[in-house]
């Protein structure tokens, strides 16, 4: 914008709010970070600056592998998130496809239907969604989480989705169909690759969610060997009113970094999808 | 190569009438230009042909095999469209062969068949590179190039050109015919511009409002317009039309609008003899009206009408004279001097009128 390109004014109106926010959302984990590595004599100790580190372990990071379920609780959330990604994502794309392209009657009410179910509070839904996972068998079984993320999962996904596909050309489409390619062909080598982006939005989008869930994990899935790190934690890391601070904030570290990481891989789709169609171009 | 046929074919969405009972052959060979104005139905008669849209009624034929049911990728068909959609994420080269890929033709095959395509269009260097690095023109190509690596039976065009600027625009026009008459392939061809639609097909399809107006040769259509759509639709500046009584004596008939009386040449007269004391629509074309500064005494085919405006494009002059009905628009020599107010002597061509009843809308002559 003409004017806007003083140092002095990008100064005070870029990067001052820019600092100013970065500290104000990074401070949490900073702050989960310190903790973690702070000694327990100096974590309520008043005398000392609590805001950096003057001594440093890793004893509670030690305590975590060896006196809790900490790696099974990994590697549950891992089998439930990836396998709750998966199955959200492959129908999310059928369905955003289907929404997106095809003119079919009722198509609009059941794109509606689809977002007015991702309005539905999940603290509302658990209630029945209890009985089915019951009823099913699958209670404190993966398959609890698995087939019951999606209930949120789908309907944002399939949504953005279907945007997605609505920003691509469909001649591009018709182009290949013509070529000699049949319709999921055609969605499979040029629409595809193509919702790159997209998919990978709702992919992330699916990924953290579920890796992050609690409610439902605490609810269908919390007893024994099968908890999640968000349950895991919480249950085994706060006795009573005894809150292990030490090790909570190993665990939520270490519950951090695969979200970190897949952000970090696909930050620069992530944005690219969250935005595609907001502009011509 | 085949041939293409409509048979009554109605394409309906709702109660909205896209293509209504077309019925249409177009023969081997042939370079067929579906021409009209936006919403007339080309486009979705094209489709229907592609096999994009379900025909609602009637049958389509291409060599004499019935497609109408029959998916697109199997119509063995070759299709261009408006924005080329060519596909982004792919090289040049692998937009032409996907198709021939598809169809698993050896890589040999393929690999000649997209060489020689590329040489024709003279777009081999770009084979390695991505539709987004291309000009407008040479997307155009490619897209023209993945059509001719096909070899299909027919070519379907959809306003292939109307991306381009004018410069490019015209010489692409007579590249393409030339290629057309090269290959031989039989091309549908649909377009807005009626300059594309004279200057490329073998015949022309003129439709309005999903009916087929008339088919026939350019030369044919200019000269004997079915009815009073295709005469205004065809031609720029677009035929004068204005409303004439209709007057018989002295062994002639005239035709008779405020104070311009013409006199109907003998060969036509027959035709007007159910019109006497009545009414119809008089079409002349700009070329037929005669710009003459002298001031010759009136005759039976000429008119003294005053000069609105004067348009010098350069290899003519559009002289706007003030009608008995509205503006006529007169095609005057290059560099003539007139100035508006000028009262000019014009003499008409009465041999290439044309008339209308005002009715049906449907030639007299």
């Amino acid at each position: 914008m003409v004017g806007s390109n003083r140092l002095s004014s990008r100064i005070l109106f870029l990067y001052v709010p820019l600092a100013l926010f970065t500290i104000f959302l990074l401070f949490p984990f900073y702050w989960m970070l310190i903790i973690s590595l702070k000694p327990n004599s100096l974590l309520l100790n008043t005398k000392v600056n609590p805001l950096y580190l003057t001594e440093f372990t890793l004893r509670h990071y030690r305590y975590l592998f060896e006196n809790t379920e900490f790696p099974r609780w990994a590697w549950n959330t891992a089998v439930v998130t990836f396998g709750a990604t998966l199955l959200s994502l492959t129908c999310s794309i059928l369905m955003g496809y289907a929404l997106g392209r095809f003119r079919f009657r009722g198509g609009n009410l059941v794109g509606t239907a689809v977002f007015l179910a991702y309005l539905i509070p999940p603290t509302l839904l658990f209630i029945p969604l209890s009985q089915v996972v019951v009823r099913f068998g699958i209670y404190n079984q993966y398959w609890a989480l698995i087939l019951t993320y999606p209930t949120f999962l789908i309907p944002f996904a399939s949504w953005l989705l279907m945007g997605y596909f609505r920003t691509i050309p469909r001649e591009l489409e018709e182009c290949a169909m013509i070529d000699g390619a049949s319709r999921l062909q055609a969605m499979w080598r040029i629409v595809m690759p193509l919702a790159l982006p997209g998919v990978l939005s709702a992919a992330i989008f699916s990924f953290t969610l579920s890796w992050n869930e609690f409610l439902y994990a605490l609810v269908f899935m919390g007893s024994g060997q099968m908890k999640t790190i968000p349950v895991g934690t919480v249950n085994d890391l706060i006795r009573a009113d005894v809150f292990q601070w030490g090790p909570l904030m190993a665990a939520a570290v270490l519950g951090s970094v695969p979200v970190a990481i897949v952000y970090m891989f696909f930050v620069d789709h992530y944005v690219s999808g969250m935005t595609a169609g907001a502009v011509k171009g | 190569m085949a041939e293409v046929i409509y048979d009554h074919v109605t394409k309906r969405f709702d109660s909205v009438v896209a293509v209504n009972d077309l019925t249409l052959e177009v023969k081997d060979g042939e370079f067929l230009v579906l021409v009209g104005p936006s919403g007339c139905g080309k486009t979705t008669a094209l489709r229907c042909l592609a096999g994009l849209e379900e025909v609602t009624s009637g049958d389509i034929l291409i060599g004499d095999r019935v497609v109408t049911h029959i998916p697109p990728k199997d119509r063995d068909i070759a299709m261009v469209f408006q924005n080329y959609a060519l596909y982004p994420h792919m090289t040049v080269y692998d937009n032409m062969a996907f198709g021939l890929k598809l169809r698993k033709v050896p890589k040999q095959e393929i690999d000649r068949r997209v060489k020689e395509a590329a040489e024709i269009l003279g777009i081999q260097e770009l084979l390695n590179r991505k539709p987004r690095q291309l000009s407008g023109g040479q997307r155009q190509r490619v897209a023209l190039g993945r059509a001719i690596v096909r070899e299909p039976q027919v070519f379907l065009m959809d306003e292939p050109l109307s991306n381009l600027d004018a410069k490019l625009r015209v010489q692409t026009r007579g590249e393409l015919i030339k290629l057309q008459r090269r290959l031989g392939v039989t091309t549908i061809y649909v377009t807005h511009d009626q300059v594309e639609a004279m200057t490329m097909g073998h015949r022309i399809a003129v439709m309005n409002q999903g009916v087929l107006q008339q088919l026939d040769t350019p030369e044919n259509l200019y000269d004997r317009p079915a009815n009073l759509f295709v005469a205004t639709f065809i031609g720029s500046p677009a035929m004068n039309i204005f409303p004439v009584k209709v007057v018989s004596g002295d062994g002639a008939y005239r035709l008779i609008a405020g104070e311009v009386t013409l006199e109907v040449p003998p060969s036509h007269r027959s035709r007007l003899a159910d019109y006497v004391g009545r009414e119809v629509l008089l079409g002349i074309r700009p070329e037929d009206l005669e710009v003459a500064v002298s001031n010759e005494a009136q005759r039976g085919d000429t008119v003294r009408l005053p000069v609105e405006l004067i348009e010098p494009l350069g290899a003519e002059t559009l002289v706007h004279l003030r009608g008995p009905a509205g503006t006529l628009i007169a095609q005057g020599e290059p560099r003539i001097r007139l100035n508006p107010g000028d009262v000019v002597t014009v003499r008409v061509r009465t041999e290439h009128l044309h008339t209308f009843d005002p009715q049906t809308e449907a030639a007299i002559f």
